[in-house]
């Protein structure tokens, strides 16, 4: 049941890709995949490439992707293992929602932090502190580790 | 949702209304001694202070305190059915006032946390009702039907388009189901479940009030997954994340083949019904699934019918004459954390006066070196200074300022105090606990020699025994809980007669159990050994009558002082 979910996903993701994402199984596992976001235009992130890895547990879609960026990336709710806090892909994910969602919420989470809810504290700390310095090393982060 | 679905879910929903929540007649309680009586016969069994289920116990071998007890204190023992019966009722009631599909008075009473009071001067606020629905997570009913039409009118339109795309797509998928909707579009409808991207029959898709349709083993999985795993049972959305609550007839419905599953969906559901309920609680006995309801909430002595389950109804805890709710609560809170280590810490080692290590002395020489590698500090143990200036004139250390010296020893001294006194409580609460738990064995015991013993004696002439077990049951227990009271009590006059009191109590119990352990097979003389018992059960029950009537008088007539900081 999960394997035809999942196929009939990437269908829809080559027939209608969301924009600035795409993704797709990293050999032939099914239950594997890759994925990649380019950096928003309105964030420090401009211009880079973001690797993700994506791994769909047994009963999906009843249990949520585990997802993780493979690509460094200075962010407040996205840690040094790549591991991100988003609430759809823990307690408020749902079988309605779809990898395509999925990657399009991390893409605005990109252009907008939640400094309110960090996995990163210091990163917080600076967002909501000192905007500036915060771009800075982002874009520094990005051309380094993205570009 | 096309005109064959809706005429479906309409008869689902005349269903709902038949069979108001979907007690099926196959719903059985957990636990085995109900079994026996179907639903339909199943009174709900009013025990009083009485146990029924111990025929063999004469009137006076009552539980613990009969006497203290306020006699009116009628409760009732639910097993999960008449639990939800129960809970059933209040809503009706409920209803009869706000007249709405059942769930949804559920779903807002479990809201309000079963406060009615609340709910009607909420719902009878004519500003906020729309406020009141959308935090319930509950499609209003008064603009339901509005909303329905709209709803029509979109999966009329997403309807025609996913037509259109099938269309399309047809060349490229192989031959499916879906290819009968073009050819013959009067026949069953199918559907496509976004969530495991099957093609169904339309008679196997549902969905709430919401409009979004999922195949129902995509909902079974769904429910399973949110019940069995997450624990979720109130307060289950609709898979399609659109805020809108399951509600109770539809879960009952979908998962009616999964057993355990609904067993756990009831359970969570009649969880918030009980813990939101001041006079009705869980039986804590293991496993057990009934609960208990009172006419008021007080430190009352319940037991439940089917797990035999003796607790104390206001803190669920053991049975604990003659402490207060309270005072035992502070009592475990302090046997479990470990400040009582500290105090251990405190009374019996020193600091390091350099690098602060915590030093127990095991030796009787005064001069000690730290063992702390990167300290390696030389003191003298007595006067915690450096050790050399002691090294030629040992006895300089007692000149040192005498107030200071004393303020460490008296400190040190009265923490000791504290502990010793905290350890004699402890270890007499604790050595009855023991003996509680092992005179579960001496029963056993007990009745197999009383099995013996009846080739002597009639039946009834051995019935002593299992008299003098329970007698000594009781004595134990209120014992054990004896020491805890006594740890928090100020001394006074009363207090004096209360440890005379235990003293004399746990003399007799004391021997009372030495007769039954052992001198009981030993005996030959069998009338002069039932005599002997039987006195000393008697003796020892009225010692535990008297001491708690003690106890009791002493609550009414306010004469215990506590020791708040103990």
């Amino acid at each position: 049941m999960a394997l035809k979910r999942i196929n009939k996903e990437l269908q829809e993701l080559e027939k209608d890709p969301p924009a600035n994402c795409s993704a797709g199984p990293v050999n032939d596992d099914m239950f594997h995949w890759q994925a990649t976001i380019m950096g928003p235009g309105e964030s420090p992130f401009q211009g880079g490439v973001f690797f993700l890895s994506i791994h769909f547990p047994a009963d999906y879609p009843f249990k949520p992707p585990k997802i993780t960026f493979t690509t460094k990336i200075y962010h407040p709710n996205i840690n040094s293992n790549g591991a991100i806090c988003l609430d759809i892909l823990r307690s408020q994910w749902s079988p309605a929602l779809t990898i395509s969602k999925v990657l399009l919420s991390i893409c605005s989470l990109l252009t907008d932090p939640n400094p309110d809810d960090p996995l990163v504290p210091d990163i917080a700390r600076l967002y909501k502190t000192d905007r500036e310095k915060y771009n800075q090393t982002a874009r520094t982060w990005t051309n380094k580790y993205a570009m | 949702m096309s005109s064959d679905d809706e005429q479906y879910q309409e008869e689902e929903e005349e269903d709902d209304e038949d069979d108001h929540y979907y007690v099926d007649p196959s719903f059985e309680p957990f636990t085995p001694s109900a079994t026996s009586s179907t639903s339909s016969e199943h009174q709900l069994q009013s025990s009083k202070r009485s146990k029924p289920y111990l025929p063999h116990e004469q009137p006076s071998m009552l539980p613990a305190g009969t006497h203290q007890q306020d006699n009116n204190f009628e409760y009732v023992v639910l097993t999960q059915e008449e639990i939800w019966k129960y809970m059933e009722e209040c809503i009706r009631e409920v209803n009869e006032v706000i007249k709405l599909p059942e769930t949804t008075v559920r779903l807002l009473l479990h809201h309000f946390r079963w406060d009615k009071e609340k709910l009607m001067e909420r719902f009878y606020d004519p500003h906020h009702q729309d406020e009141l629905f959308r935090q319930a997570h509950i499609v209003n009913p008064f603009t339901k039907q509005q909303q329905q039409q709209q709803q029509q009118q979109q999966q009329a339109h997403t309807h025609f388009q996913r037509h259109t795309r099938r269309q399309n797509s047809t060349a490229s998928a192989s031959a499916s189901p879906s290819t009968n909707i073009l050819s013959n579009p009067l026949r069953i409808e199918h559907q496509m479940c976004t969530i495991c991207c099957c093609t169904k029959p339309s008679n196997d898709m549902s969905g709430l009030e919401c409009g979004h349709a999922f195949c129902t083993s995509c909902w079974r999985s769904y429910l399973t997954m949110k019940i069995m795993h997450e624990g979720i049972g109130q307060t289950i959305p609709c898979p399609a994340k659109c805020d809108i609550l399951v509600d109770d007839g539809k879960v009952l419905e979908l998962i009616k083949d999964q057993d355990d599953v609904r067993r756990k969906y009831q359970h969570l559901i009649t969880n918030s019904f009980v813990e939101c309920n001041r006079n009705m609680r869980w039986c804590p006995g293991k496993n057990c699934t009934n609960a208990i309801k009172a006419p008021y909430c007080d430190a009352q002595l319940v037991t439940c019918t089917s797990c035999h389950t003796s607790f104390c109804f206001q803190c669920s805890e053991q049975w604990h004459e003659p402490i207060k709710c309270k005072w035992l609560k502070k009592w475990h809170k302090k046997c479990r954390d470990d400040s009582e280590t500290s105090n251990w810490i405190a009374a019996n080692t020193k600091e390091c006066p350099k690098c602060h290590a915590t030093i127990e002395k095991n030796g009787g020489c005064n001069h000690l070196i730290c063992k702390n590698l990167s300290c390696k500090y030389d003191f003298c143990w007595v006067c915690l200074g450096a050790w050399e200036p002691h090294g030629s004139s040992w006895y300089n250390c007692n000149r040192f300022n005498e107030d200071d010296a004393k303020k460490a020893r008296d400190e040190q001294e009265r923490s000791r105090a504290a502990l010793q006194r905290y350890l004699h409580y402890y270890k007499r609460y604790n050595n009855h606990h023991e003996s509680l738990r092992l005179e579960s064995k001496l029963l056993e015991q007990v009745q197999k020699r009383m099995e013996i013993l009846q080739q002597q004696m009639s039946w009834i002439e051995v019935q002593f025994l299992q008299n003098a077990c329970e007698v000594l049951r009781q004595c134990r227990q209120t014992l054990m809980y004896t020491y805890p009271f006594a740890f928090y009590l100020k001394r006074n006059n009363n207090s004096i007669i209360f440890e005379q009191n235990q003293a004399d109590l746990e003399h007799a119990t004391e021997e009372l159990s030495g007769y039954l352990e052992r001198d009981i097979s030993e005996t030959i003389n069998l009338s002069e050994m039932k005599q002997k018992v039987q006195d000393k059960y008697r003796y020892c029950d009225n010692r535990r009558k008297v001491l708690l009537a003690h106890v009791y008088e002493g609550y009414d007539t306010d004469y215990w002082e506590y020791c708040e900081d103990a």
